[in-house]
């Protein structure tokens, strides 16, 4: 055995490899599990990720005596490392890195991305005059080390094209590229460059990521999943980007805005990034639990989005990799633990405290002209009521005698007994209605008892009033505001005697929510009822229930009326109001007016009681045309225009910070009920201090994180802007810089470009501007004039056996775009894309039924797509209901939005084909694609076709590709001419107008561009 | 890779096309080295297994395992009295818990193996020695969503992906003409499982391997349909054109891989347009077969027609299936908070003929070697009642019933036992991992070896458990 090892070690070389590189990464994956930072779970008190304990078995630069090294070659299966349980064997090449290491000394270094970046000079090159900036030295310096050559430059339509889309999203219109192609001059691609950042469209297309970091959604999340409003967030984002906000500010207003000295309505709105979570409403939550959810979900994306940290990771246990202990989570964690919120959801289809009202000044004048209107309408009625007494005295004589002839229909119920079987209390409202409130039974019933004047009965009138003293401002008693009426049922009792049952015959209403529709009351079936969509609907309803025929009410009889809800568990009414009626069937219906029985027994009595007169002035105030009745209209119609401008206006959910700080503690596995001990706010150990000045503080936080000294916050954010252009980071694990980080392909240009974006020296100018300090534009603008960038994307077979990924960079990058350009692509080329930045969220076309399957309340249920230019606004404006996201969206990879998401990943699949070849707003599209390509290119086919391929793919088709083009075109010319059924069917589709004339050449163009619309070069940027 | 291989594989697609063979195009594309660029192209398992499909029929909402298959007649005499020790927050309704309940159904012994069945399957009782029994199955959470996610995808949260997506992504697929995964959800609009999407979601898999979720009302997929006024013949034509113009893209771009998986994704849309209505044509099955599913008894017709379109994908190359018995919540899936005997009665009655069906059709086909039919859902339900007019039963964590038939296990075989009122797992527990390592182990794949590097980390459907049930392999 000893013989074996000591052969074994003989053939160790010499040089030490890198431990960040080549050491770490062994290490991480196959012994820190159980000897890393972890103490929880470190087995035989042995660590191995810092040297200084590691040292006894290590034993440096001596082989023979290293335990290490003993029990990673060993075979006897006690003794190898990793135990053969764990299944993590090491590889005879890891053995030998680890071999070569300890006997080079074992050196250790801190993590490559826990250490301040150092700006080196960028390196020698042979071919010096193909490197336009220093980035093209660090990536050239690569390629000539393994024998390659760049590639050559794109070509110019290219060029333009990839620029635009990496820019702005969107490609370039033929005039652009024909302007490009004949701009000879030495800084042509500079002035395109400096356009397209110019171009309010950088902003919408750079805030597309940051949607999927912060979460963004139009929606709550969880059960119901009903609406909220946070894009004045997002319309914040498009603008800080369009106007260049430097990053460090843009951090510190998005973490922390709400906490600057004298901080505007536009920086606390920037902190919408970390209200942008999912917030719970499902009854029976335990509020506190999910506040705390809430507050480790903005520690989770806090540090992935600045730092590429799990820090999630460190909730239930110290972290497995990273050096974060369990206690600095909680520290962590104390930052965001200030917020003054329950955890729990105001309401189903609304934003959540703290928030702020995002008016404009707009909106400010005209409220305050409508509330000063207000006061002089209610000042105009209060004048015009004195005049009521002389009115009515008038009045009632006349009204008594026109009444005398006709029989009224419906009376209202006055003086009666309400009681609730589950115990409901009830409150008698100005109205007439009653208001049930206290328990809220499973399953209620409502007894009504009452007396009527006449001797008959036939039915009662059942009204229903939204309060706002019920759930949801709505109608029912169920936490949704809805209800379900199983039965009505009652009998006539006479003073002495037996009762006679009522029996409803004849049931109507005038709102039934589908599937629940009123003839479900009494008709015995279980399950059933009839409901009212109180959790959108909230409007007053009335139902009634007839006997077949009048039944004798005998004098001093009693009628009782019982309102059963037994279909679904408290779903029980809330406030109603009843009439009751004599009145022969026939003449009876819901329109009926209601005359209070005290109108008119005041009407009937020679003197009536000031109580009767009150009554009767009520009536005449309500219901008769009066000065008092029409100033009284006039003050409700203002204060309903003042109620819709304030719903209309938008709120936000923002952060805030409570006077004094929650106290925080370390929760036993992450659970909230099991506090220990408590912490105060601070900082990871292993990452520098705060900067001087800074509170320990959510303020200070921002400042921290936005820090020139913190090593990860810059180099994250170069990586995520190189994988934007070059389609992969320089660290390929764009979301994670902690321990378990893919090793960087360059880390010198890394860590060049992270110091270079706090601290411009190249002279970037973008528009005349120069760089100023974390210049997300300017930093942009240097990637793109490199020359790395403007390679031509073609795989040669020069290169392509040595760097297959191109992750050297020996060839420009190609990769398929994302959902939401590929939309906005082909509305641009069709030319219905509506251009507008910002506002509510729009309804493109979506499959029917999309919202419904993951909901049954809520107000996003029943999509409709808009039919206005709400169908054709750039997709990143698209309504986002988390747990039904948008399908192609999600086809084309886009995350849910439940969570904070770093990385998309570009998948290939046949329902990506299929939304492209047959989805209403490709075909459409197509459509008009087509139509332009008849009314604006020059009269040839060929003409024509070329035209259509330049708005498609931004260059000219080569002769065979027009070729085919046209044959195809051809082809199905002859096939409309001949069906002009299937060409009229095919120009139907999508909502946007269609001309009726040349009905078979517009369809065959239709089909011609949706082939461009699906060429491969469309869906990829290359 | 020059012209003249490119046009060899192109002549062999087409051929494949025409219908010569079980060629997938997935093997196909391995053959000619594009599988690193193809995510869905066919692989190797571990090792060599006769499972190669998998039809799971989740009961969701929580099947009671004591009114089903596991037999405790220890609980009938035990009906009515209190359970000693019972920590009422078990279930969901702490204040509703009653007294030990006996089942309402009546138990005998079926088949050679003498597995008492509850009266409520009379169909499938019939086919006991081909299944394989788990009665020690638990999980972790008493509530829907969490459980579902437990069972689906490991762990008790959302965003990881299901066992579906693992075994997509372990074995990729046989079809060239349908999606390799399908989830077919309640027809009766009765909603969608608890936590959607997710249920069948590929997490932080690439979104290839979702679930594809079969819409039960309208078009199944999405974008199905060709658009109003173009035919067939004329789409073909129109991807003529494109894969024409798209191949002189590749001429100029031989390396491009991405390329060809692309124009293969399109002609993989093509067939299944016409494919995904062709498997789901179940009434072109014969009288008998449609009969002996249920097709034409209004109560289980729905299940009947999702359980033969199972076969119809199975014998089409589709890798993984689940339908989910029921909708939502209470009374609309077999979460039987009221009523036990009503609930469960009607819900066994809309699966038990379609499902004993799909058995013996598999069977007889001689696809059930290699079909692995599995039965269960995110928990079982507590031995004592839940107080009501009529009373029911609520979630239990510690104790749920799997069964698996075919794909390599052994028929008539119980595995583990729940204590005698059938409260909680007691003998041979098997946890949710144990149960998807063996379902991955039928599948020829080692859950150790089956990983996906996410976030700087190796992770696995079975987290840092599981243990194959060895016992009811054959």
């Amino acid at each position: 055995m000893g013989a074996l090892l000591l052969l074994a070690i003989g053939s160790m070389a010499e040089d030490a490899p890198d431990f960040n590189r080549e050491v770490r990464p062994i290490l991480a994956t196959h012994c820190f599990t159980c000897h890393g930072p972890d103490a929880n779970t470190r087995k035989a008190k042995l660590r191995l990720d810092e040297r200084e304990a590691a040292l006894e078995i290590l034993a440096p630069g001596k082989l023979v005596d290293s335990e290490l090294i003993h029990r990673i070659l060993s075979e006897d299966p006690d003794e190898v490392m990793p135990p053969p349980s764990l299944k993590k064997p090491l590889s005879a090449a890891q053995k030998s890195v680890l071999k070569r290491w300890v006997a080079a000394g074992a050196p250790y270094a801190g993590h490559w991305a826990f250490a301040q970046p150092q700006r080196s000079e960028p390196p020698k090159v042979k071919q010096a005059d193909w490197a336009r900036t220093p980035i093209d030295r660090f990536i050239l310096a690569r390629l000539e080390q393994e024998e390659l050559q760049p590639a050559p430059e794109a070509n110019r339509e290219r060029l333009l094209c990839r620029l635009s889309l990496d820019l702005t999203g969107l490609p370039p219109t033929p005039t652009e590229v024909e302007t490009f192609l004949k701009d000879q001059s030495p800084n042509a691609y500079e002035k395109a460059v400096d356009r397209l950042l110019a171009s309010p469209r950088y902003g919408e297309h750079m805030a597309v990521p940051w949607l999927d970091y912060s979460r963004y959604a139009d929606s709550n999340g969880y059960q119901t999943d009903g609406s909220r409003q946070q894009w004045p967030w997002r319309d914040w984002l498009i603008q800080a980007l369009n106007a260049n906000k430097p990053f460090d500010q843009f951090t510190i207003e998005q973490l922390a805005g709400d906490m600057l000295p004298e901080a505007t309505l536009q920086q606390k709105v920037a902190t919408g990034f970390n209200r942008n979570h999912r917030i719970n409403g499902e009854g029976g939550i335990i509020a506190e639990e999910w506040r705390v959810e809430t507050v480790i979900d903005r520690v989770e994306t806090t540090g992935a989005t600045w730092l590429g940290l799990t820090l999630g990771c460190a909730r239930c246990h110290d972290h497995k990799y990273d050096p974060l202990s369990q206690r600095e989570f909680y520290q962590f964690f104390s930052f965001f633990n200030n917020v003054p919120e329950t955890g729990r959801l105001a309401g189903q289809s609304s934003n959540t405290k703290p928030l702020v009202n995002v008016e404009t000044a707009e909106h400010r004048a005209s409220v305050a002209k409508l509330e000063t209107e207000i006061k002089q309408a209610e000042a105009a009625a209060k004048q015009a009521a004195a005049e009521l007494p002389k009115l009515v005295k008038a009045w009632a004589p006349k009204f008594s005698e026109e009444l005398s002839g006709k029989k009224v229909i419906w009376q209202g119920v006055d003086e009666a007994t309400v009681t609730s079987k589950g115990g409901a209390k009830f409150e008698r409202l100005e109205d007439g209605s009653w208001l049930p409130s206290g328990p809220n039974a499973t399953h209620d019933t409502y007894e009504i008892r009452t007396t009527m004047t006449g001797d008959h009965f036939t039915g009662v009138l059942l009204e229903c009033l939204p309060d706002a003293r019920l759930p949801n401002k709505s109608l029912g008693r169920y936490s949704n505001g809805n209800f379900v009426l199983t039965r009505v049922e009652g009998e006539i009792v006479p003073a002495n005697g037996k009762p006679v049952p009522l029996k409803f015959t004849r049931i109507e209403s005038d709102y039934s929510q589908k599937g629940w529709d009123i003839k479900n009351v009494n008709n015995g079936q279980s399950g059933k009822g009839w409901a009212v969509d109180g959790p959108t609907r909230r409007e007053p309803i009335k139902a009634l229930f007839l006997a077949g025929q009048p039944v004798a009410v005998p004098n001093e009889a009693t009628v009782v009326l019982r309102f059963v809800c037994a279909t679904l568990n408290q779903h029980n009414l809330g406030r109603f109001r009843l009439s009751l009626t004599g009145a022969t069937p026939a003449a009876v219906s819901l329109k009926g007016d209601s005359i209070p029985a005290a109108v008119r027994v005041a009407l009937d009595v020679e003197t009536p009681t000031p109580k009767q007169w009150a009554a009767l002035e009520k009536y005449y105030r309500a219901h008769v045309a009066n000065p008092a009745k029409a100033a009284d209209d006039r003050v409700a119609a203002k204060r309903k225009q003042l109620a819709d401008l304030r719903k209309k206006l938008p709120t936000v959910m923002v952060m805030e910070e409570m006077p004094a700080p929650r106290k925080a503690f370390i929760l036993n596995r992450g659970q909230y009920d099991q506090p220990a001990e408590e912490v105060k706010a601070g900082l990871p150990a292993f990452l520098p201090a705060l900067p001087k000045g800074a509170a320990m503080n959510r303020l200070g936080l921002a400042r921290w994180i936005a820090s020139a000294d913190n090593p990860l916050t810059a180099r994250v954010w170069v990586n995520r802007a190189w994988e934007h252009f070059f389609g992969v980071g320089l660290v390929k694990t764009t979301e994670n810089f902690g321990v378990q980080a893919a090793f960087p392909s360059h880390p010198a240009l890394l860590d060049w470009l992270a110091r270079e974006f706090v601290k411009p020296s190249q002279g970037v100018q973008v528009n005349g501007q120069p760089a100023k300090a974390w210049d997300m534009k300017a930093f942009h603008k240097l990637l793109v004039m490199s020359s790395a960038y403007r390679q031509d994307a073609k795989p040669r077979t020069d290169t392509y056996a040595a760097d297959p990924d191109n992750r050297l960079l020996s060839r420009g990058p190609r990769f398929r775009l994302g959902g939401e350009q590929l939309r906005d692509r082909a509305l641009f080329a069709s030319g219905l894309l509506v251009e507008q930045l910002g506002g509510p969220s729009v309804r493109p076309y979506m499959p029917v039924g999309v919202w419904n399957e993951t909901t049954r309340y809520g107000d996003l249920r029943n999509y409709k797509n808009a039919t206005d230019d709400g169908l054709y606004r750039r997709t990143m404006y698209t309504i986002w209901k988390r747990t039904a996201a948008p399908p192609s969206m999600l086809l084309f990879d886009a995350p849910n939005r439940e969570v904070c998401t770093i990385q998309r990943s570009r998948t290939n699949t046949p329902l990506q084909a299929l939304s492209l070849l047959n989805e209403v707003t490709f075909v459409e599209a197509a459509r008009r694609l087509g139509g332009r390509m008849l009314k604006d290119g020059d009269s040839s086919m060929e003409a024509r076709l070329t035209y259509g391929f330049l708005w498609a793919v931004s260059r000219k088709p080569t002769p065979t590709e027009l070729a085919v083009l046209r044959d195809g075109l051809k082809e199905d010319l002859a096939y409309f001419t001949t069906n002009p059924e299937a060409a009229k069917k095919l120009l139907a589709v999508g909502e946007s107008a269609a001309p009726d004339d040349r009905l078979a050449e517009r369809a065959a163009f239709t089909l011609a561009a949706n082939v461009l619309l699906n060429l491969d070069e469309f869906v990829t940027r290359e | 890779m020059n012209t003249l291989n490119h046009l060899n594989r192109r002549q062999m697609l087409q051929r494949a096309g025409m219908g010569i063979g079980s060629l997938g195009l997935a093997s196909l594309l391995q053959q000619e080295g594009l599988a690193a660029q193809n995510p869905l192209a066919a692989k190797n398992p571990h090792f060599k297994t006769k499972a190669k499909s998998v039809i799971w029929l989740f009961i969701n909402g929580g099947p009671s395992h004591v009114d089903t298959w596991d037999y405790k007649p220890e609980l009938a005499k035990r009906d009515g009295q209190a359970l000693e020790g019972f920590d009422r927050f078990t279930g969901f309704f702490a204040n509703a818990v009653g007294g030990l309940m006996k089942s309402p159904f009546e138990f005998k012994p079926h088949g050679q193996s003498g597995k008492h069945v509850s009266s409520i399957f009379p169909n499938l009782s019939k086919h006991v020695d081909k299944m394989a029994f788990i009665h020690s199955g638990h999980t972790e959470s008493n509530n829907h969503s969490p459980a579902l996610f437990a069972m689906n995808c490991g762990l008790p949260r959302m965003g990881y992906p299901c066992v579906g997506s693992w075994v997509t992504y372990g074995l990729g697929s046989e079809s060239d003409s349908l999606p390799a995964f399908v989830v077919m959800s309640d027809p009766k609009g009765r909603g969608l499982p608890k936590g959607h999407a997710a249920n069948w979601g590929a997490g932080f898999l690439p979104s290839v391997y979702q679930g594809t979720h079969f819409r039960p009302t309208g078009d199944p997929i999405d974008n199905l349909k060709r658009p109003t006024g173009m035919n067939a013949e004329q789409q073909r034509r129109q991807l003529d054109l494109l894969k024409t113009l798209n191949q002189q893209h590749f001429e100029v771009n031989p390396f491009e891989e991405s390329l060809a998986a692309r124009i293969e994704s399109f002609e993989l849309a093509y067939r299944m347009q016409s494919a995904a209505p062709e498997a789901l044509a179940v009434d072109k099955e014969p009288e008998h077969i449609r009969a002996m599913y249920g097709l034409d008894d209004d109560k289980c017709k729905h299940v009947a027609a999702q359980c033969l379109t199972a076969r119809r994908m199975v014998e089409r190359g589709v890798r993984f299936i689940q339908i989910y018995s029921g909708g939502m919540e209470n009374q609309r899936s077999w979460d039987g908070h009221n009523d036990i005997a009503g609930n469960h009665s009607q819900f066994a009655g809309e699966t038990d003929k379609p499902i004993a069906a799909l058995l013996q059709d598999l069977s007889q086909r001689g696809l059930l070697d290699e079909t692995l039919v599995v039965w269960g859902g995110e928990f079982g339900r507590l031995p004592v009642a839940q107080k009501s007019k009529k009373p029911g039963r609520d979630h239990n964590p510690h104790a749920l019933t799997y069964w698996m038939a075919g794909g390599g296990v052994k028929g008539g075989v119980s595995y583990g036992e729940t204590d005698e009122i059938g409260h909680k797992a007691a003998v041979d527990k098997c946890h949710v991992n144990d149960l998807h390592a063996t379902i991955l182990h039928l599948l020829g794949m080692d859950h150790e070896k089956l990983t996906y590097r996410h976030n700087g980390r190796d992770f696995r459907l079975t987290d840092v458990g599981g243990e194959v049930v060895k016992e009811i392999i054959a």
